[in-house]
């Protein structure tokens, strides 16, 4: 049996070292380890971005990276993101926006809005579905995801 | 989707990984992971060592000097897309870069990853050829440079020896009169290029002086189009002059003796139909006649 | 008076636990000494098993335990099922858990394995060797049910799993007489649900207590407690069913499967909790799939363009086994409803159940409307063509009057209300018909193919009168149940039987609630999903959650409401017939200021230390309701598509909706419901399909192949609608879950027939890839100008273009 490996990862702000199989994915690492449960598994192909977290300050894909690989990273899962239970600008635009159904999306969804806006903070429903190209949703349509875009992006603006 | 077992390695040099790699038959390198944990989760690949590449300083970044962009083989898709300097020295290669995967996939995926994969329906691989790119392969004799032409030989296949590793990509500037595009048709479910189309032309006022054409996705690696090309230079560049010349493509696609790639998307035949239009769809960009 | 909460649109209260990552799927619950199982599958679409050696997987690390075949025979009862088509010959042909001797299709199980993680499972699967014998093997319906000598399904000779005809009018008579007949063969390609969460199961069984219970990723759980008690032998009573959060459903968590069966089995073997959970490839090899028809469908009209009969023959395949719902979506919910919104006097549905060696079919949002919807489309667009009169034009020529109280159709069955020319003209206003036309006539001229398809729908949903469910061979009823607590500090428990996953009726009901009683809409909580906390229901399907499951919640207010005034009028010491009642609160005619609130009569009636004579302590009522017909919603669609001759590529330029579910609850919800649907079937029209080679494999078999729309591929969906009340439904509403689905694969695909109407194309196969219609287009001749500067690619990346 392979030597399982010593890691820290910062998680949200708070440090977790912990020895684990080489082959553990990042996502299930969060999920089964840390029992951030808020990241999903939809594909496994690395297709459709429910597993999105942050991973040193950009989207990646935590089905398609082993945990060992983030070791000494820093990650911001959805659980990450409201502070002291105030919501994100995007997380308030989803909800007023009704740009979730289900919910298995909305993780990986929330986060690549997130990083589409800070990369461009007056992006176009073009550029937003651009952006999120690499996160599939199979109840909105998509529509109130961008409504929610804009809207989150707006809200950055002041308005 | 779970991996099988393996024992992993952190390679602190470039020297350190090509070492593993000499010591290590079964041994694979891990940069981005996104060609090769797929296919371990597919139990495709199960490698008995993975060498994590990815922390090596020198195996990342972009410099430009002279008329040479070099990139890191550990760059990632995205810092290319979103490098001021690329796009100032070479527009499509930001703009390829700009189009593999999504998002999330070109801020982990890593140019040198990409390539060593030989993925058939790579864009670099298709793009990197018809700008002329070399990579420079370490080994533990030292480095070599290869053409990306001559690097990729068929379908998941390179001229990489077993321990030698990307550490550079090499990419020519473009001149001011060089005008250089890169049209795909994807497929809808994983983006990959069903059929790629990359050209960069020389122009003299709306004069072609030189061409260099290859079409990549529908072909086990990139092919280039010596016909095209030759009906390309010296021609002024219309509707009807880029229509002429990428109907020769057959001939170069016939030329280069590979196998089309057909499969439940879309047939070989069709493929090989749709190349010139895109071959044509990226001149006509280039040359500005077409709109979006 | 304030704005009433009924119809406003306002945000969802079950959003906070889903945009913060705290809602709990069942893959997100873990249980103390919790073990993992993982199913070992067969790679051959059709086989005997010759052979099967587990003695290397149980000796693997970690592994607790292996099951196969032999192990659960006489413990684990096939898998029923629950619709059994009446007068159709319907052969139930026996549906194992864990197949024995024969496996049907890539995908069937093999043996289980039971292990401490799911890595060390995993790993053992690899380890068990089975021998196969292969057999031949048929995917295609049709050309199953023609291969008699390929014998498959032992106990059904030929394959035929049912042969169902409904028939209204004399349609023979009607062809005979025709001035026009057309014909179509169409191949409702097989398609995979895809909801983002793949199934996923927890069974945790108590020896002591005889008790099992089963955390299950269901559209509907009070039916998988009931089939799970058939399956297990444990009473009914005895067993739980939870569906957590649930991460979409489009009909394939309808099913009761096999999975959580050998999943409860597992549990029951080993005394300790047992996790499932699919990968996305196994969901698509063993989470059942929708549509796949072979059709040959005709219609017959005057030389004006009046319609006068259809009718068709219908291959439909089941893949290996009869799922839990099967036999009724080709059938009840396909072939009842040929008429759409149209006046046919004459109509005949000849449909055959086929067996097939794939994952078995079932429900797939829309779930056989979407079919009749495009089949009828499809011809009134050949019937125009015919004619040589406009596709809006004839369907304006075939549409039912208006009608607000019961309209019978000729296959039998009896629309509740609809306006449906209302819809098409709004459409055609919101979408620019006419000056499309105009414009598509001068960009023809210069080498741009655009085309404009409009799709006029009637569905049946709101399912249904429990006495038809019976008649029609529906293996339960169909009424829904509601239970309405109000405490003594004035807030509201709603315990539904309906399961709500992603529709939102944790708002919705609350609004119910609140505009029935005049609580705040913060004060309700609704509570589903839970068969030991919620009464008796049938589940979440069919558009039925909130017209019948919502009407249930709306009576049982009325009783609350009842009761509450008589409490109110003793405590008023008036009459009980002048009280009055108004937002919440309860007072004398013409003196409102002396008002007792509802909170104030829940108080009084949860302490009861003052209660007029006869009443019950507590504020709580049940409604067990059930609807005296189904609703039909109806609307209409139109889709824009541009055309790439070059290389075939579609591009979907603009969709508009119209859509009349009665009155809307949220208006904010129905929108989201339409978009979503509209995609979905958009979907069918252009990217999805399940594809199989000869020998039954799937050839599309992870999300690199099997396309599903995206963001960047769709355009902003401009959503509309009317309103016509049903006039027999407690709220008039009359369900809108499935109406974008319904519609827009046929709008699109007439879109598309549109624009390629220059070259002569006559029919293509869905989805319409690049591929498909650039063939046409070289096989049209048409040879193009050489100037097209339409290059509408996908390129997946705008940018790239």
């Amino acid at each position: 049996m392979p030597n399982k490996v010593p890691i820290t990862i910062n998680v949200n702000g708070r440090s977790h070292s912990a020895e684990v199989e080489p082959r553990t994915l990042l996502v299930h690492f969060l999920r089964e380890t840390l029992n951030l449960t808020g990241t999903k598994i939809g594909c496994d192909t690395s297709q459709c971005g429910a597993c999105v977290v942050k991973l040193n300050g950009v989207t990646v894909k935590s089905c398609t990276a082993f945990a060992v690989q983030a070791d000494g990273a820093e990650v911001v899962t959805i659980e990450g993101l409201a502070q002291n239970g105030n919501l994100t600008a995007v997380q308030e635009a989803f909800w007023n926006n009704h740009g979730l159904q289900c919910g298995y999306c909305t993780a990986g969804m929330i986060i690549s809005v997130t990083e589409i806006i800070e990369r461009n903070p007056n992006p176009s429903p073009e550029e937003v579905r651009a952006g999120l190209e690499g996160n599939m949703c199979r109840c909105t349509g998509y529509n109130n995801i961008v409504k929610a875009a804009l809207a989150a992006a707006a809200a950055g603006q002041g308005g | 989707m779970f991996a099988a077992e393996f024992e992993y390695r952190k390679a602190g040099s470039i020297a350190e990984a090509v070492q593993l790699l000499a010591d290590n038959p079964d041994a694979k390198l891990l940069a981005g992971g996104h060609s090769l944990i797929p296919l371990m989760r597919f139990r495709l690949a199960r490698p008995e060592l993975l060498i994590d590449i990815g922390g090596i300083a020198n195996l990342r970044g972009i410099t430009v000097s002279g008329d040479t962009i070099n990139i890191g083989a550990l760059t990632t898709h995205a810092e290319i897309a979103a490098s001021a300097e690329v796009q100032q020295a070479n527009g499509l290669l930001a703009e390829a870069a700009g189009g593999i995967g999504d998002p999330a996939v070109r801020n982990r995926g890593t140019i040198g990853g990409n390539l060593a994969h030989a993925d058939p329906a790579s864009d670099w691989a298709t793009v990197l050829t018809a700008l002329g790119a070399t990579v420079s392969a370490q080994g533990p004799s030292g480095s070599r440079t290869i053409a990306v032409a001559d690097l990729i030989e068929d379908a998941f296949a390179t001229a990489l020896a077993e321990n030698e590793l990307i550490a550079t990509v090499s990419v020519p500037t473009l001149a001011a009169n060089q005008r250089a595009e890169y049209a795909k048709m994807a497929h809808p479910a994983s983006f990959y290029a069903v059929v790629g189309g990359a050209v960069v032309v020389t122009m003299d006022g709306d004069r072609c002086t030189a061409a260099s054409v290859a079409v990549g996705g529908l072909t086990p690696r990139p092919v280039k189009a010596p016909s095209v090309e030759q009906a390309l230079a010296g021609t002024t560049l219309t509707m009807d002059s880029i229509a002429d010349a990428t109907a020769r493509l057959s001939d170069d696609l016939s030329a280069a003796g590979v196998d089309i790639i057909g499969d439940v998307y879309a047939s070989a035949d069709f493929r090989a139909s749709v190349a010139p239009v895109e071959v044509k769809h990226a001149l006509l960009h280039a040359i500005g006649l077409a709109h979006h | 008076m304030t704005t009433r909460i009924f119809g406003s649109g306002i945000r969802r209260r079950e959003d906070p636990r889903l945009i913060t990552g705290q809602a709990a799927y069942t893959d997100d619950i873990k249980l103390t000494g919790m073990v993992h199982a993982a199913i070992l599958r067969s790679p051959h679409a059709h086989a005997r098993i010759t052979g099967i050696n587990t003695d290397a997987a149980k000796a693997a690390p970690g592994v607790l335990a292996v099951y196969t075949g032999a192990d659960i025979e006489g413990v684990l009862n096939p898998i029923p099922c629950a619709w059994a088509i009446p007068d159709s010959d319907l052969k139930a042909v026996a549906y194992p858990a864990i197949a024995s001797d024969t496996v049907r299709y890539v995908g069937d199980a093999v043996a289980v394995v039971v292990a401490e993680n799911r890595y060390q499972a995993e790993d053992a699967l690899e380890l068990i060797e089975v021998d196969y014998s292969p057999l031949p093997t048929v995917i295609n319906p049709e050309k199953s049910l023609d291969a008699v000598s390929k014998k498959k399904q032992e106990d059904a000779p030929n394959n035929q799993a049912f042969h169902w005809v409904a028939a209204g009018g004399d349609t023979d008579a009607a062809f005979a007489d025709a001035a026009i007949t057309v014909s179509e063969t169409i191949n409702q390609q097989k398609l995979i649900p895809n909801p983002m969460e793949t199934r996923s199961a927890i069974a945790s069984w108590s020896p002591a207590m005889g008790e099992l219970t089963i955390w299950n990723t269901t559209q509907n759980p009070h039916i998988a407690r009931f089939v799970t008690c058939l399956v297990t032998g444990v009473a009914e009573h005895k067993i739980r069913v939870i569906a957590p959060e649930v991460g979409g459903g489009f009909g394939a968590k309808i099913a009761v499967y096999p999975w959580e069966m050998i999943t409860a089995f597992c549990s029951m073997q080993l005394g300790v909790p047992v996790k499932w959970t699919e990968t996305r490839t196994e969901n698509y090899m063993a989470t059942t799939h929708g549509r796949d028809h072979v059709e040959y469908v005709e219609m017959a009209a005057n030389a004006d363009g009046k319609v006068t009969a259809v009718r068709s023959v219908v291959y439909a395949g089941m893949g290996a086994y009869l799922s839990t719902a099967a036999p009724g979506i080709p059938t009840i919910l396909h072939g009842l409803m040929y008429s759409g919104p149209y006046d046919i006097a004459n109509i005949k549905a000849d449909v055959y159940g086929v067996f097939t060696n794939s994952t078995p079919v079932e429900a797939y949002r829309g779930a056989g409307r979407p079919e009749a919807t495009f089949l009828l489309e499809r011809l009134m667009d050949k019937v125009g063509d015919a004619v040589g009169i406009d596709s809006v034009e004839v369907r304006r020529r075939n549409l039912i009057e208006p009608f607000d109280n019961n309209r019978d159709v000729a296959i039998g069955i009896t629309y509740d209300s609809g306006n449906y020319s209302n819809a098409l003209d709004q459409l055609l206003g919101h979408v620019g018909y006419d000056q499309f036309r105009n414009d598509q006539a001068h960009e023809r001229d210069h080498g741009t193919f655009r085309g404009i398809g409009v799709a006029c729908y009637c569905e049946i949903c709101g399912l249904g009168p429990s006495q038809v469910a019976g008649a029609v061979g529906f293996g339960g009823g169909l009424w829904e149940s509601a239970t309405v607590r109000i405490y003594a500090t004035g807030k509201v428990n709603v315990f539904i039987g309906t399961s709500p996953h992603g529709q939102g009726e944790e708002t919705t009901f609350a609004q119910i609630v609140a505009d029935e009683i005049g609580v705040d809409v913060d004060d309700v909580e609704v509570v589903h999903g839970d068969t030991d906390t919620t009464p008796m229901g049938w589940g979440t399907y069919g558009s039925r959650t909130t017209v019948v499951g919502g009407a249930a919640v709306a009576l049982t207010m009325r009783k609350l409401r009842d009761k509450a005034k008589v409490i109110a009028a003793h405590l008023l010491e008036a009459d009980e017939a002048d009280i009055e009642y108004a937002d919440g609160q309860f007072f004398v005619r013409g003196a409102p200021d002396r008002a007792q609130s509802i909170q104030d009569v829940a108080l009084q009636a949860n302490v009861a230390w003052n209660l007029p004579e006869g009443i019950e302590p507590g504020m709580e009522a049940s409604t067990y309701y059930d609807p005296p017909n189904f609703s039909y919603p109806f609307g209409a669609h139109a889709a824009i598509v541009s055309i790439d001759p070059d290389n075939g590529h579609i591009t979907l330029d603009r969709y508009v909706a119209v859509d009349d579910c009665g009155p809307q609850i949220n208006p904010m919800v129905v929108e989201g419901q339409v978009h979503g649907g509209v995609v979905q079937g958009a979907g069918q029209a252009l990217w999805e399909g399940a594809v199989y080679d000869d020998n039954g494999q799937l050839l599309t078999g992870s999300m690199m192949d099997y396309a599903i729309p995206r963001a960047h591929m769709v355009p902003d969906i401009e959503v509309h609608s009317t309103v016509t009340p049903s006039p027999h439904n407690p709220l008039g509403v009359k369900g809108i879950g499935e109406t974008g689905t319904i519609a827009s694969t046929a709008a699109i695909y007439s879109a598309v027939m549109d624009a390629l109407k220059p070259m002569g194309i006559g029919s293509l196969d869905m989805p319409l890839t690049p591929e498909r219609v650039w063939r046409a287009i070289q096989e049209s001749g048409y040879t193009g100008n050489g100037h097209s500067h339409n290059h509408g690619h996908d390129h997946g990346h705008g940018h790239q273009h």
